[in-house]
C-alpha cells in the first residue's frame, strides 16, 4: 500500500502537469512569488530578532556575552569592535545585517574560529541523520496511517494508534537513552555514540558500513518519533474523507476497494496532511537537537548543546538562524507543493 | 423479463438502539424503456432502495428479498459479477452532486474512469472521444472537460453526473433526487434532459423524489412510499390527479397549482410528522394522520389491493369501493379529475 | 409588578439550563473509556503532587543528607532504587511531579491567556467592515504565523539562555512560544461566532467592542478553549522536560526533566536504570492522560469528532 500512496501522488503530479498548462499561468507565478517573498520577510524578522535578543537585552553586551570566560585585553577590544559597542543602535544593526548577509556570523567563543566554520562542519552529519529519518518515517508513517484509517477499528488500527500515541507522549531523548542502555550497554550491538569509530575503516566500504553502524540507533529513534506524528495525521485525514459522497460514487462505478482508496480517498487525504505536518516542522528540529545530544552525533544539534552550556552565544545565534531558515524553507516548499497539487487552492 | 424487479425487499439497519426497518417488503418492477417514479417524504426509505439496488448500503444494513436485474439476483452475486454490473448494467445519479464528484480530479477523468474500468481495451483516445460525446449529449461544452468540480455550477455538476451515468451505456439508471438542490429553472432543464436521453437510448429509469409534480411529468408510472412500504402505484398522471390512498392524495395536493384558486384558498397540509422508522404505527402506518381513518385501520394489515386498471393502493377504502359501496374516497378528487378550468 | 420576579426567574432559568447542559456533557464524556482512564490518571497524579509532603519526606531530596547507597537497585526502603547521590528515585519522582505539573499548568495558563486574547481580538476585529479592523486581524495573524514558523526549541534555547535559569524564566519561555496554535484555533471559532445574528443585534444596540468580545464571543469560545488548554498542557510538559534535559531548567527545583538531565550527565548505562526509566514512564503517563482527556473533551463538545 506504500506504492498506493506514492502512486496516488504520481497520478496527481501527472494530472497537475497537464493542468499547469491549462491553468492560469501568470496567476500561478504571481501566487508562488508572493509566498517566496513572504518567506524571505519571515527570515528577515528572525535576523532582527536575533539582533535584539543578544545585543539589546543585556545591559552591557560585550561583558555579558563573555560571561564565564576569561579574555585578554586585545580579545576584549576585538569583540567590542566586532559588536560595535558604543556605536549608535541603528549603526550596530546595519553592521549586523551587512555581516550576516555576507555570511559572517561572528566568532565562536569556545573555539575562536568563525561561527560559519563551526556550523559548516556540523551541517552534513545533521543532514544525514535528519534526512534519512524523515524519508523513512514519511514512507512508513503514511503507509501505517492510510492502512489504520481505512480499516478503522481493526486490530491493526487499534494497535498502531496505541503505539503511535505512546511514542508521541514520549520524550524523544528518553527513548534514545533507553535504546542506548539496551542496545549499547546491556547488549553491545551498537556503539554508544559518535559518528565514527577510532581507527575504524577510513575509506571505502568499511568506512561507509562503520558510519551506518553508528547511524542506526539515532536514526531509529528519530524515525520512530517522527513516524508517530505522520501516521496519526494521515490516519485522521483519511478518516475525515471516509464519509464523503464521492467515495460512494467511486464504489458505484464498480471500483475495487483498494482502487477507491488509492485513487480517490488518499489523494484527497494527503492534502490536509501536508498542511498539518507543515505546521509542525519545528518538531523535526527539536528532535534532531536532543537526539544528537544523547548519541553524541557531531551535528548542528550537538553543536547547539555544547554552545548552550559554554555559553557560546555567537554559535547559538548562528544555529538559531540556520534552524529557522531550514524550517522556513521547508514550510515554503510544502506550501508550494500544496498550491501545485490542490486545484482548489490555486483559484485563490 | 423485466429489467429490474424488486421482490419483497426488506432493509433493516442495525443501530445502537436496535434494528430499524427502513424498507419493509417492497415489490417493484421496471421494464426496459419505462420510467418509474418513486415518491415520498424524507425517511420513507426511497433512498435506501436506490442504494440497495447496487448493494451500496453500509455493512450495518441487512437486506433480504430479491433484487433482479435482467433476471440475476444482485444480492446473490459474487463480488466480481457485482462490480461488473455496477455502472455497466445499472448506474446511479446521486443527489447533491456537490459532493459526489472527486474534488481533486478533472471531470473528464472521472467520466472516463468507468469506461476504462469496464472496457479495459479502450485506448485513451477512444475514451476522450467518448467523454466529448457524452458532454455533448448533456449540453456541456467540450472545453469544460478539463475543469475541476469546484469550477462548475450546480446545474453543470449535475449534468456531469448524468454524463457519467450514461458512460457505460447502462440499461437502467437510478436517479436519486437529481434536481432537489437546483434552482427551479435549472431543474426544468435537467429533467427535460433526463427524459430526452432516456427516450433516445431506451433506458429504464427509476426517479426518486419528494416532489410528486416533477415525477408526474417525467415518469410513466408512479409509486408512492410511506414508512418503508409502497402505499400506491399506478400510471403517473392518474396517481397524481386521482390518488386512491389518502397519503398519496395529500402529497399530490401539497404542491399547489399556480393560479388555481382552490389550492390557494384551502391549503391542504398534513398534521403530524412521518413516523420514526424504529417506531411505526400498527396496522396502516398512516392511520394516525389520516383524515378518513376507520377503526380497522389501526389493526388490519395493509396490502396493495387493485384500485383500477394497473393500479394498486394499500387502503381499505379501495376495497370498499371495489365492493360496490357508493362514493369514491375523496370528493375533492372529482373536481381535479374533471379538469375544471382554472378560472372555472 | 412581575418584572422583579421575572428577572430573578430568568437568571434561575439560565443556571438550570447550564446545569442540565453540564450534566448532559458529563454523560457524554463518561461513555468514552479512554477518556475516563485519562481522567483517573490525571486525578491520581495531581493528588500525588499535592500530597507530596505526606508521601515522602522532602529531606530525601537533599543530596547532603542522603544516607542510602548510590546507584542501588530497588529495595524496600527505596522501591525504585537510588540515584548517583544516594537519593531515593521514588522520592525524587513524587516531589518532581509538583514542579512538572506546576510548570505545565502555569506555562499553559500564560499561553492560553495570550492565545485567547489575540484570537478573540483578531477574530472580532477581522469581521468589522472598516479598514482598521481587518488590518488589526492581519497584523496579529502575521505575528502569529511568524511564531508558528519559528522552530520551538532553538527559540526557547535562545530565550532561556539569555534570560537565565529559573522557574519563572522557563514558564515564561514556554508560555511565550506556545500561544500561536491556540490563537489560530480561537480566532477561527471567534470568526464563526461573529457571524451569528445576536452579535449584529448587540452592535445595533450600541454594544462596545469590549462588551461584545467578553459577553458574547468569549463564552461561546470557552468550551473549545478548555479542550485546547488540556491538550496544550501535554505539550507544555514535554517542552519543559526537553528544556530541563538540555540544562536550561532550574536545578534547585527538580522536575522530572531535571532528573533525566542528572541521569544523563552521570552517564547513561551506568548505575540504576530505573533512575532513567521511571521519570520517563511518569512523563508518558501524564502526557497521555492529558491527551486522552483533551480529545474526549473535544469529542463530547463536538459530536462530529466522536467517531475517531
Amino acid at each position: 500500500m506504500l506504492d498506493g500512496a506514492l502512486a496516488a501522488a504520481q497520478e496527481l503530479r501527472e494530472e497537475e502537469a497537464g493542468a499547469a498548462n491549462g491553468g492560469t499561468g501568470l496567476g500561478l507565478v504571481r501566487l508562488l512569488s508572493v509566498k517566496v517573498v513572504s518567506a524571505l520577510i519571515t527570515l528577515f524578522f528572525v535576523i532582527v530578532f536575533n539582533f535584539f535578543l543578544f545585543r539589546v537585552l543585556p545591559a552591557d553586551p560585550a561583558r555579558n556575552l563573555v560571561r564565564g570566560s576569561t579574555l585578554t585585553a586585545s580579545q576584549m577590544a576585538v569583540i567590542n569592535r566586532t559588536f560595535g559597542v558604543g556605536l549608535p543602535l541603528p549603526r550596530q544593526f546595519w553592521n549586523y545585517l551587512a555581516q550576516t548577509f555576507q555570511g559572517h556570523l561572528g566568532i565562536s567563543f569556545q573555539f575562536h574560529i568563525p561561527v560559519a566554520s563551526v556550523i559548516g562542519a556540523a551541517l552534513w552529519p545533521t543532514i544525514l541523520l535528519v534526512g534519512s529519518s524523515t524519508v523513512l518515517s514519511t514512507i512508513i508513517g503514511v503507509w501505517i496511517g492510510i492502512r489504520a484509517g481505512w480499516d478503522r477499528g481493526s486490530t491493526f488500527d487499534r494497535t498502531s494508534t496505541a503505539i503511535c500515541n505512546t511514542l508521541y507522549a514520549m520524550p524523544d531523548f528518553w527513548l534514545g537513552m533507553v535504546l542506548l542502555i539496551v542496545f549499547a550497554s546491556k547488549w553491545a550491538i551498537f556503539p554508544a555514540g559518535g559518528m565514527h569509530s577510532f581507527g575504524g575503516g577510513s575509506t571505502g566500504f568499511a568506512s561507509v558500513s562503520d558510519l551506518l553502524w553508528h547511524l542506526t540507533l539515532p536514526a531509529v529513534v528519530l524515525t520512530l518519533v517522527y513516524l508517530a506524528e505522520y501516521s496519526l495525521v494521515m490516519r485522521s485525514s483519511l478518516i475525515d474523507e471516509l464519509g464523503s459522497d464521492y467515495l460512494l460514487t467511486a464504489r458505484a462505478k464498480g471500483l475495487r476497494d483498494a482502487m477507491v482508496r488509492r485513487r480517490h480517498a488518499v489523494p484527497n487525504a494527503l492534502l490536509p496532511s501536508i498542511t498539518l505536518i507543515m505546521l509542525n516542522l519545528g518538531f523535526v528540529i527539536s528532535g534532531a537537537i536532543t537526539t544528537e545530544t544523547v548519541f553524541s552525533w557531531p551535528g548542528l544539534g550537538l553543536a547547539s548543546y555544547n554552545a548552550l552550556n559554554y555559553p557560546d552565544y555567537p554559535v547559538l545565534e548562528g544555529a538559531f538562524l540556520l534552524f529557522s531558515a531550514a524550517v522556513i524553507a521547508a514550510n515554503l516548499v510544502a506550501d508550494l507543493l500544496l498550491t501545485v497539487f490542490d486545484p482548489r487552492v490555486r483559484q485563490a | 423479463m423485466a429489467l429490474l424487479e424488486l421482490r419483497d425487499l426488506t432493509v433493516t439497519y442495525r443501530t445502537e438502539g436496535g434494528p430499524v426497518p427502513a424498507v419493509r417488503g417492497v415489490n417493484l418492477t421496471v421494464d426496459t424503456g419505462q420510467t418509474l417514479g418513486l415518491a415520498g417524504e424524507s425517511g420513507c426509505g426511497k433512498s435506501t432502495i436506490a442504494a440497495s439496488i447496487l448493494r451500496l448500503l453500509p455493512t450495518s444494513a441487512k437486506v433480504t428479498g430479491e433484487i433482479l436485474i435482467d433476471g440475476d439476483d444482485v444480492l446473490k452475486m459474487s463480488w466480481g459479477k457485482l462490480r461488473a454490473v455496477r455502472w455497466a448494467g445499472a448506474s446511479i445519479i446521486f443527489q447533491g452532486a456537490m459532493h459526489s464528484l472527486n474534488p481533486v480530479q478533472k471531470i473528464s477523468k472521472q467520466i472516463a474512469e468507468p469506461i476504462l474500468l469496464h472496457s479495459p481495451d479502450t485506448t485513451p483516445t477512444q475514451a476522450s472521444k467518448r467523454v466529448a460525446e457524452l458532454l455533448g449529449q448533456v449540453g456541456l461544452p467540450v472545453s469544460r472537460a478539463d475543469s475541476y468540480p469546484h469550477e462548475l455550477s450546480g446545474g453543470q455538476k449535475q449534468r456531469v453526473m448524468i454524463a457519467m451515468a450514461l458512460a457505460c451505456r447502462p440499461n437502467l439508471i437510478i436517479a436519486d433526487e437529481p434536481t432537489t438542490a437546483l434552482d427551479v429553472m435549472i431543474q426544468a432543464q435537467v429533467l427535460d434532459l433526463i427524459s430526452a436521453l432516456v427516450r433516445d437510448h431506451g433506458i429504464g429509469l427509476i426517479m426518486i423524489s419528494h416532489d410528486l409534480s416533477v415525477l408526474a411529468d417525467t415518469c410513466d408510472r408512479l409509486a408512492v412510499m410511506y414508512a418503508g412500504k409502497i402505499v400506491e402505484e399506478g400510471p403517473a398522471h392518474q396517481v397524481f390527479t386521482d390518488a386512491r390512498h389518502p397519503y398519496a392524495e395529500a402529497l399530490a395536493w401539497a404542491f399547489p397549482v399556480i393560479g388555481d384558486p382552490r389550492t390557494r384558498l384551502s391549503p391542504r397540509g398534513l398534521p403530524g410528522d412521518p413516523p420514526d422508522p424504529a417506531d411505526v404505527p400498527s396496522g396502516c402506518s398512516f392511520h394516525n394522520r389520516c383524515a378518513v381513518a376507520e377503526d380497522q385501520c389501526s389493526t388490519r394489515d395493509m396490502e396493495l389491493w387493485p384500485a383500477g386498471e394497473r393500479r394498486l393502493a394499500a387502503c381499505v377504502r379501495v376495497l370498499e369501493a371495489a365492493e360496490g359501496e357508493s362514493g369514491r374516497p375523496f370528493v375533492a378528487n372529482e373536481e381535479k379529475a374533471t379538469g375544471e378550468g382554472v378560472l372555472g | 409588578m412581575t418584572t422583579a420576579t421575572s428577572v430573578i426567574g430568568g437568571r434561575q432559568i439560565a443556571w438550570d439550563r447550564r446545569r442540565r447542559a453540564l450534566a448532559a456533557f458529563w454523560r457524554r464524556y463518561r461513555k468514552d473509556r479512554s477518556g475516563m482512564i485519562g481522567l483517573v490518571i490525571l486525578v491520581v497524579m495531581i493528588l500525588v503532587a499535592l500530597a507530596a509532603p505526606l508521601l515522602a519526606s522532602s529531606r530525601g531530596l537533599n543530596p547532603g543528607l542522603a544516607t542510602y547507597p548510590a546507584n542501588a537497585v530497588p529495595a524496600l526502603r527505596y522501591p525504585l532504587g537510588t540515584d548517583s547521590d544516594g537519593r531515593s528515585v521514588l522520592t525524587e519522582l513524587i516531589w518532581g511531579s509538583r514542579i512538572s505539573l506546576l510548570i505545565g499548568f502555569a506555562a499553559t495558563f500564560l499561553s492560553m491567556v495570550i492565545g485567547a486574547i489575540i484570537g478573540i481580538v483578531a477574530g472580532h476585529f477581522g469581521t468589522l467592515r472598516n479598514w482598521f479592523g481587518p488590518q488589526t486581524d492581519n497584523v496579529l495573524m502575521r505575528i502569529t504565523d511568524w511564531f508558528l514558523v519559528i522552530p520551538f526549541l532553538p527559540l526557547a534555547i535562545v530565550l532561556a539562555r539569555t534570560l537565565g535559569p529559573s522557574l519563572h524564566v522557563i514558564i515564561f519561555v514556554i508560555g511565550i512560544t506556545s500561544w500561536p496554535g491556540t490563537a489560530r484555533i480561537i480566532r477561527a471559532q471567534a470568526l464563526a461566532v461573529e457571524t451569528r445574528p445576536y452579535l449584529e443585534r448587540s452592535r445595533a444596540l450600541g454594544a462596545g467592542h469590549w462588551h461584545q468580545m467578553s459577553k458574547h464571543v468569549l463564552p461561546n469560545v470557552m468550551p473549545l478553549l478548555l479542550a485546547n488548554t488540556i491538550l496544550t498542557v501535554a505539550g507544555t510538559i514535554l517542552s519543559e522536560t526537553t528544556l530541563s534535559f538540555l540544562g536550561l531548567g532550574d536545578p534547585t527545583r527538580a522536575s522530572w526533566g531535571e532528573i533525566l538531565n542528572a541521569a544523563f550527565n552521570s552517564g547513561v548505562g551506568t548505575g540504576n536504570a530505573l533512575w532513567l526509566v521511571a521519570p520517563g514512564v511518569a512523563i508518558i503517563l501524564v502526557v497521555m492522560a492529558f491527551t486522552l482527556v483533551g480529545h474526549t473533551l473535544e469529542a463530547a463538545l463536538n459530536p462530529k469528532l466522536r467517531e475517531r
